[in-house]
C-alpha cells in the first residue's frame, strides 16, 4: 500500500478567506487559514490545537465544506469515494455530507429543546432520505444510541433532562447515526467537567478504534490532544507551525510558540509556580497580520531574518513538520531555549 | 482575627419544581492575605457560595435559619446576610468585596466607555472627586499591564480583546482597595497564555494589595498555582479542605481523587483517563447520607447511603468529610 492511497484527507496549500471592507471602497481579504498542507491517514486521531484566532475552527469547517474554500485544494478519499472539496457540489455535496460529519463544542446550545432524543438522532437519517419506513430509523436509532451508551429509555426524553455530559453523548450519537467515516470534533469536551470529559474522549477513542473513524480533533486543551490524539498539528494565524506524531512532539517541541504553550499549562504542583515561559503580548488580528514569521513580535527569539522572510516548512522522515528559522538552535540549547526569560 | 467566616450556610432556591439545595452546611474562614480556593464541577454550588458573600444571589434565594456569614473589617464587623437595604449592602458589592467574573464581555456594559464605568464606582464607594477617580483608573489600568491606559480608558469593551478586558476587570475591581477578591473562574474564558499572564498578575497582586481572594475554579492546575488552600464542594456540600499541597499530593477524599485522576496528565501519555463514573445528580434528586455515594466505587452500602459523614484530620490543618477516613472504616 503506498501512503497515498491510505490518506483520508489532503491539503495542499489550503486557503479560506473572508472578504471584508475596510473603508467605503476598499476591500481586503481576511486569511482565516492560510497555506496549510496536510494529510490525515484513514482512522487517525489527527489533533489541531492553537489560541482562539489561530484558524483551528475554520480549517474543521472548510474540511467539511461548511465555508468555501478560496484556494489550493483539499481531496478526501474514503476508499470507496473520491471528492474533490472545491468543487463539490449537488448530489455529490449530498454523499459527501453523509460521509463527514460534525460534533459541537456546546451540547447545550447544540440540541433542539423541542425534540425528543428519539428525533434529535433520527432527524439526519431523515433528511438525508437514509432510511425508508419508521422501523427501520428506529432501528437505527437504537443501534447507535447503544454505541454512545445511551439508555433506550433517554430516547423518549428532551434534552432539557440530561447533564452536559449525557447531552455530548447524544450529540455524538447524531454525527455517527448517517455512518461517516470522517468526523471534525470541535472543541467537543471544553464545555464539559473535567470528571466527565474522561468519559467523552474514552468513547470518542473507542469509536475511532472499533468503527475505523477518522477523527479531527480540535482543542485548544493540549494536555487532552496529548491523550487522544495519534499527530498534531499546531496552528497559529492561520498557519502550521509545527506538526508531528503526538510522542515526538510532546517530548521535543521544536517551534517556540509550542514550547511557550507547554510551559504555559499550570503545573498541577503547586512547588512549580511562576516556572511558565509568559509569551507576550496576544495573537495579532488576522487582518494586520506581521511581516516575516507572523510569531516574531510574540517571539523570545526572534531575530531580523524572521522579520523579514517566512520560515519554510522543514519536514524529517518521522514525519515532524517545523516552520522557523532558529529551531535547530534552539534545540541545542534545549535548557536555555525552555528557562529563558522573554527578551524584553 | 480573620478576614472572612463563613458558618453553617445553607442556601435554597424556591423553585416552581420545590426547594431545590444549592449550599449545603458550609463552613470555612478566611485570613488576610490569603488565597483560598474553590474547585468543584459544574451544580456543586461554588458559584452561589461566593455571590452569597455579596448578596448578589435571585430573590428566591432562601438562606437557613444558623447561616451566618461575617466579614470582619477595621473598622467593624459586618453581618453580610441581615443586610437588607441596597445602601447597606454597598460594602459587599465593591466596596470592601469585589468580584471578578468569568465572562468578561458580559461583565462590561456595552454601551459605556471602560472608564466611565470604573470612575462611576469608584464615586460610588470612595470620596475621590471625578479627575482623581479618573487618575486612579489609568493608574490602575497601567498597573495590570494594559499599555497605552489613557486611550483604553476612552474606549469600549468591544474594542478590547479578551485577555485585556480580564485584565481591565481586575483593574477595576481593585481600584476600590477591597479586603476581598471573589475571582469566579477569571481564567476560564482565555487561551492558556494568556491565562499564564493572568495568573502571573494576580500572584502579584496578592504580594502588592495583600487583600483575601477566594478563586473559584474547576481547574486544579490553576489552584495549585495560586492557592494557598483549597476546598472542594460537591452538590453543594464541602467535602474535602486544607493546605493546597496536602490536598493536591494526598487527597482524602474520594471525590478529589476522581477529579485528579480525570485530568489529562503530560509527563504519562500513556495512562488511561479514569472518569469519575456516572454524572452529577439532578438537584432535585439529592443522594441521601453522603451526596457522593452515588458516584463513588468504595461507598459501603449502610452507612453512606445512610449517614451523612462528619468532618475527620487527614493532616494538619487537612479535613476530610467521608466516612472512609474515620477510625472505624480505616483502610
Amino acid at each position: 500500500m503506498s501512503p497515498i492511497s491510505q490518506t483520508l484527507i489532503s491539503t495542499r496549500d489550503l486557503q479560506v478567506g473572508f472578504p471584508i471592507r475596510k473603508g467605503p471602497f476598499q476591500k481586503d481579504i481576511l486569511k482565516a487559514v492560510d497555506g496549510i498542507s496536510i494529510d490525515i491517514p484513514r482512522g487517525a486521531f489527527f489533533g489541531v490545537v492553537g489560541e482562539s484566532g489561530s484558524g483551528k475552527t475554520t480549517l474543521g469547517r472548510a474540511l467539511l465544506q461548511a465555508v468555501p474554500v478560496t484556494g489550493g485544494s483539499a481531496t478526501y478519499d474514503d476508499g470507496a469515494q473520491r471528492f474533490d472539496l472545491g468543487t463539490l457540489s449537488g448530489a455529490a455535496l449530498k454523499d459527501y455530507r453523509r460521509r463527514a460529519q460534525l460534533i459541537f463544542q456546546d451540547p447545550y446550545a447544540a440540541l433542539s429543546p423541542r425534540m425528543t432524543v428519539r428525533d434529535i438522532i433520527a432527524e439526519p437519517l431523515e433528511v438525508m432520505g437514509l432510511t425508508k419506513t419508521r422501523e427501520e430509523t428506529d432501528a437505527r436509532v437504537r443501534e447507535v444510541a447503544a454505541t454512545c451508551r445511551l439508555n433506550l429509555e433517554h430516547l423518549r426524553r428532551f434534552p432539557h433532562a440530561f447533564s452536559g455530559g449525557q447531552r455530548q453523548r447524544i450529540s455524538i450519537a447524531r454525527a455517527l447515526v448517517c455512518g461517516p467515516r470522517f468526523v471534525v470534533a470541535d472543541e467537543a469536551v471544553a464545555a464539559l467537567d473535567v470528571s466527565i470529559q474522561a468519559d467523552i474522549l474514552n468513547l470518542l477513542k473507542s469509536l475511532q478504534r472499533e468503527l475505523g473513524i477518522t477523527f479531527l480533533f480540535i482543542s485548544h486543551d493540549l494536555s487532552v490532544v496529548a491523550h487522544t490524539c495519534d499527530h498534531v498539528a499546531v496552528m497559529y494565524l492561520g498557519r502550521i507551525v509545527e506538526s508531528a506524531p503526538t510522542r515526538a512532539l510532546f517530548h521535543a517541541p521544536r517551534h517556540p510558540y509550542t514550547q511557550a504553550l507547554f510551559s504555559a499549562i499550570p503545573s498541577l504542583d503547586p512547588d512549580d509556580r511562576g516556572r511558565a515561559q509568559v509569551l507576550k503580548g496576544e495573537i495579532p488580528s488576522p487582518t494586520n497580520q506581521p511581516s516575516g514569521c507572523t510569531f516574531h513580535p510574540r517571539c523570545a527569539f526572534a531575530s531580523d531574518l524572521c522579520k523579514r522572510a517566512a520560515p519554510e516548512a522543514e519536514k524529517d522522515a518521522s514525519g515532524h513538520m517545523v516552520s522557523c528559522h532558529h529551531w535547530q538552535d534552539l534545540m541545542r540549547t534545549p535548557a536555555e531555549a525552555s528557562t529563558a526569560a522573554p527578551a524584553q | 482575627m480573620s478576614l472572612l467566616s463563613v458558618e453553617n450556610l445553607t442556601l435554597q432556591f424556591n423553585t416552581d419544581e420545590g426547594l431545590i439545595t444549592a449550599v449545603d452546611d458550609v463552613s470555612f474562614t478566611l485570613e488576610r492575605g490569603e488565597v483560598m480556593g474553590l474547585v468543584g464541577e459544574s451544580g456543586s454550588g461554588k458559584s452561589v457560595t461566593a455571590k452569597a458573600l455579596m448578596m448578589l444571589n435571585a430573590s428566591n434565594a432562601v438562606y437557613g435559619g444558623d447561616s451566618r456569614i461575617t466579614l470582619h473589617l477595621d473598622d467593624g464587623d459586618v453581618d453580610v446576610l441581615a443586610l437588607r437595604r441596597a445602601r447597606d449592602m454597598r460594602v459587599v458589592r465593591g466596596g470592601a468585596v469585589s468580584m471578578i467574573f468569568q465572562e468578561p464581555m458580559a461583565s462590561f456594559a456595552p454601551a459605556l466607555t471602560i472608564g466611565s464605568q470604573m470612575v462611576e464606582q469608584l464615586q460610588v464607594h470612595t470620596d475621590l472627586s471625578k479627575a482623581q477617580a479618573r487618575e486612579l483608573s489609568v493608574e490602575m489600568l497601567n498597573r495590570v499591564g494594559i499599555s497605552d491606559a489613557s486611550t483604553r480608558f476612552n474606549q469600549y469593551a468591544f474594542e478590547l480583546s479578551g485577555g485585556m478586558r480580564q485584565r481591565a476587570m481586575i483593574a477595576m475591581a481593585l481600584s476600590t482597595k477591597p479586603r476581598l477578591l471573589i475571582a469566579d473562574e477569571p481564567t476560564t474564558a482565555l487561551d492558556v497564555t494568556i491565562q499564564a499572564q493572568v495568573i502571573q498578575l494576580m500572584q502579584e497582586l496578592v504580594k502588592d494589595f495583600g487583600m483575601g481572594i477566594i478563586f473559584i475554579t474547576h481547574d486544579l492546575g490553576v489552584v495549585a498555582q495560586t492557592a494557598d488552600k483549597v476546598s472542594v464542594m460537591y452538590l453543594g456540600r464541602m467535602v474535602e479542605t486544607g493546605p493546597v499541597r496536602e490536598v493536591l499530593r494526598n487527597p482524602a477524599h474520594p471525590y478529589t481523587q476522581g477529579l485528579l485522576d480525570a485530568l489529562p496528565k503530560l509527563d504519562d501519555l500513556d495512562a488511561p483517563l479514569k472518569p469519575v463514573p456516572g454524572d452529577i445528580p439532578s438537584p432535585l434528586e439529592r443522594p441521601s447520607g453522603c451526596v457522593f455515594h452515588t458516584r463513588c466505587d468504595r461507598a459501603l452500602f449502610d452507612i453512606c447511603t445512610a449517614t451523612v459523614p462528619d468532618w475527620s484530620r487527614a493532616g494538619r490543618a487537612h479535613r476530610v468529610a467521608c466516612h472512609l477516613n474515620t477510625g472505624d472504616y480505616c483502610a
